[in-house]
């Protein structure tokens, strides 16, 4: 192996965009997910949306930006990618777009069952993204059939390898951790006790689907049996966001679960590198970072534009965040639903108010 | 269908639907800035409801954008994976910086303009829409410089071994005559979009005097955008039209029909009868001396080339094989493009003058028809990419690769149709929902919250505020300025 060049380093920045992606998105993968059980009603539901309503769309575009990223940077492993994982990404594009026009769509219209498609579009479509696309990065890392000029073999049920299916289910899991610890900093009186119900129960899950995964990616995957920092970190993450969960310190649960998140996906990107897609047929049609890069004029100019806007992105991304920072309510409905999420100064809108 | 011709189905498809929203968030964007400045500046509260009233119709529109735009760049890779591994470090270059640069900016401030009403300074907040705005604009940019690369391919060298064109001149993507013209030509077109749209809407409100005071500003305004940019546009195309010619004489010609090459003087068929695609005479009706030379060279004594005549030049360059696009579809598509816009214009100057002589809110047929006029730029938008993707077939990057050898080999029929019955159920959902929602929310009364209901139940109006209060229930008929129900909507309810 030579020194580290542009060609590394955008495989680094691409995983920095898909943990980020899962990271930030992970979260309002599992509000969605959680919002039809936590919330028991319409009003409910509405706040448990909304609390990810400001920022979810602007998370969304990480995901966008690590596609394109690789289109860039990596048009070969683009290339292969994105059409080997055809009929599973057709799939998470429909949740994608479900989800996405849940948000604006279900409140816009008054229906029971207006209401309640839109609830479950969001619902299933939430937990789909995850799911598959865990499926498809674990594929990359477990191996599907690519012949010498790196175009898949296989048919769609070749996607579902015993590894990439954990991998989509520890990806699932955490992002429910992720949206249970989330809704507890964010919520109040009975929401708030529901989230930290189940952020306890799914700490507990969580602990086993990661802890298998990293297991699976050095037993079943004969990595060798060392784990790398960033996995074993993962995994303690994981294991500090149940406890902190079950022990109601919530900021720490959230934090902790968000570097759970980072660890497994960096985890699957840190044991393919070099690599970048491999190839259960042969060893040498691996794809790698070396024969899909793009050249060296492409990722500089792309270093360029990703040192200056990287940053200003980061900067205002946490400017939203910052902004809506308080915790939101339930409007009081009748004056008997939410006792202590009523506002002392009598308005319902208690993040206003404060 | 072969999975060539689906995958061609399924991308012209894609953009196309995509591209119904795009312009409409474009365009809106830009006008509910105008307005929410308008507020700013002047402090009338009516303003205020007017950018919430039409955010409200960019918001459902957006939803449907962004999604759709994901499908398109996911397909790229799906669809067309030999296309992005063979030009991908030059085409994926504007894709990324799109996202990095343009996207994070219209989405981020989006979601903060949407919930932060109440949670920023009024300069904040507005800033954020501005933001949007120029999110929208700069997107168009990045995805047009791509877009443009295809037709005319720029800043690149072929790498001598592996014959694959290779990024060398980053600003010539954002200097190429075809994506300096055809930008303008998108953004300008996406104003018309917003404007009609506006205008329209104004004007079903104007026709049943509902809030004659507020919507009299809308439809003014968008008069004031909806002239000079129709206008300009119509100016705008007809370059392009020369720059295309240049570049993609192939093009041109297809949208004439022209089959043998005009020496000079040559004139433009207004309509023609056959013409299909072995059809080399067509009866052409209405010939207008001269037009064609001056629009396609700016001169009128300029020589157009024909299809036959680029044909041989083609095939001896690129080897035997038929270059011709579908010449039906470039023919009619460019007169559906030019006469809808001129249509349009001709309904802006009716504005205009109504406009000056003080009657725009009271001209019933005027205001009648303009609610139906919100279809032609949909139309015009639609043809205007027909013109120009057919146009470039049977290439994918003009002259570099053929559409055939860009699709994907290991996607299968089945897979394609799978994909592509699955996306025609989403669109057909999403559009009729967006359609639906679009027609439901213009037709609120501004001030009007269709969600009365849960609101009133859960408050009266946020009190800190100051505003007059919800009054319970809501008829979108008879409410009037001030007292209509309160438009603190959902928002506002949990922030």
């Amino acid at each position: 192996m030579g020194g580290f060049n542009l060609g590394d380093l955008w495989f680094v920045i691409a995983a920095i965009f898909w943990a980020g992606f899962f990271v930030l998105e992970g979260f309002d993968f599992g509000v969605g997910m959680l919002h039809s059980f936590i919330g028991r009603n319409d009003l409910e539901r509405r706040v448990v949306l909304n609390t990810v309503g400001p920022v979810w769309d602007g998370n969304e575009v990480w995901l966008i930006v690590a596609g394109a990223v690789i289109f860039a940077a990596f048009p070969g492993w683009y290339a292969t990618m994105f059409s080997s994982l055809y009929l599973a990404l057709v799939l998470v594009l429909a949740a994608l777009m479900a989800r996405g026009v849940s948000f604006e769509y279900q409140r816009k219209f008054d229906d029971p069952r207006w209401r309640s498609s839109w609830r479950w579009a969001m619902t299933v479509g939430s937990a789909l993204i995850p799911l598959l696309l865990g499926v498809g990065l674990g594929d990359l890392l477990h191996g599907l059939p690519i012949n010498s000029s790196h175009n898949f073999t296989g048919s769609f049920l070749d996607l579902l390898t015993p590894f990439g299916l954990w991998s989509g289910l520890t990806l699932l899991v955490l992002s429910l951790l992720m949206g249970a610890t989330y809704l507890t900093l964010k919520t109040t009186g009975e929401l708030h006790e529901r989230a930290q119900k189940a952020s306890a129960v799914i700490g507990a899950v969580a602990i086993l689907v990661t802890f298998g995964f990293m297991t699976w990616i050095h037993v079943g995957l004969s990595t060798g049996f060392v784990p790398k920092p960033i996995e074993a970190l993962g995994l303690m993450a994981v294991i500090g966001a149940a406890w902190a969960a079950s022990a109601k310190a919530e900021g720490w649960a959230f934090t902790a679960a968000a570097i759970g998140m980072a660890g497994t996906v960096g985890a699957l990107f840190s044991e393919l590198y070099p690599r970048v897609m491999i190839s259960s047929t042969s060893a040498a049609y691996n794809l790698t970072i070396a024969n899909s890069a793009s050249p060296s004029y492409t990722l500089k100019v792309m270093t360029v534009v990703a040192v200056i806007f990287f940053p200003i992105v980061l900067v205002y991304q946490a400017w939203g965040y910052h902004v809506f920072r308080k915790r939101l309510s339930v409007p009081r409905v009748g004056g008997d639903e939410s006792e202590d999420a009523a506002p002392p100064t009598g308005t319902t809108t208690t993040a206003d108010a404060s | 269908m072969n999975p060539l011709d689906l995958a061609r189905w399924q991308f012209a498809s894609t953009s196309i639907y995509h591209f119904l929203f795009v312009p409409v968030t474009i365009g809106l964007a830009f006008l509910v800035a105008l307005l929410q400045t308008a507020w700013y500046r002047n402090g009338d509260d009516t303003y205020r409801r007017l950018a919430r009233f039409f955010g409200s119709l960019l918001l459902i529109n957006v939803a449907v954008g962004v999604v759709t735009g994901l499908i398109q760049e996911f397909e790229f890779g799906m669809n067309w994976s030999a296309y992005s591994r063979l030009v991908g470090n030059v085409f994926g270059g504007p894709l990324a910086m799109e996202g990095l640069v343009a996207f994070f900016l219209e989405s981020t401030f989006l979601g903060i303009w949407i919930f932060g009403w109440n949670r920023l300074s009024k300069k904040a907040h507005l800033a954020c829409i501005w933001l949007v705005a120029a999110g929208t604009m700069l997107s168009a940019a990045f995805i047009m410089a791509a877009n443009s690369w295809m037709q005319h391919p720029v800043g690149y060298t072929t790498n001598n071994s592996t014959h694959q064109p290779q990024l060398n001149n980053i600003w010539a993507l954002f200097t190429n005559p075809v994506f300096l013209w055809g930008y303008t030509h998108v953004v300008v077109a996406s104003l018309v979009t917003g404007a009609a749209i506006m205008l329209g809407v104004s004007a079903w409100h104007l026709y049943r005097k509902n809030q004659v005071d507020a919507f009299r500003r809308t439809a003014v305004i968008s008069m004031v955008v909806l002239l000079p940019t129709v206008a300009f546009n119509l100016f705008v195309g007809s370059e392009l039209g020369v720059v295309e010619g240049k570049y993609q004489p192939m093009k041109i010609a297809a949208a004439e029909a022209l089959w043998t090459t005009c020496p000079s003087h040559c004139s433009f068929s207004l309509f023609q009868i056959g013409g299909g695609k072995n059809d080399e005479t067509p009866t052409q009706i209405l010939e207008v001396p001269d037009l064609l030379s001056i629009l396609a060279t700016n001169h009128v004594d300029g020589e157009v080339q024909g299809l036959n005549n680029l044909n041989a030049q083609y095939q001896k360059e690129y080897g035997p094989g038929n270059y011709i696009p579908n010449v039906f579809i470039q023919y009619w598509s460019m007169r559906v493009m030019a006469y809808l816009g001129t249509l349009v214009f001709l309904f802006a100057l009716w504005g205009a003058w109504l406009l000056y002589r003080h009657k725009l809110d009271r001209a019933r047929w005027f205001l009648r028809i303009a609610p139906w006029v919100v279809i032609l730029p949909f139309l015009i938008n639609t043809a205007g990419w027909m013109l120009t993707e057919n146009g470039r077939q049977p290439w994918i990057v003009q002259g570099l690769m053929l559409t055939k050898n860009g699709v994907s080999s290991s996607v299968s029929a089945t897979d394609l149709w799978i994909s592509l019955v699955v996306f025609y159920l989403i669109y057909a959902v999403l559009g009729v929902s967006a359609a639906w929602l679009m027609i439901r929310y213009g037709r609120r009364s501004i001030g009007d919250d269709p969600l009365a209901k849960l609101t009133s139940e859960g408050e009266g109006g946020p009190g800190s505020t100051g505003r007059p209060g919800g009054t319970g229930t809501t008829s979108s008929t008879d409410a009037e300025l001030g007292s209509s129900h309160e438009d603190e909507d959902e928002f506002a309810l949990v922030y």
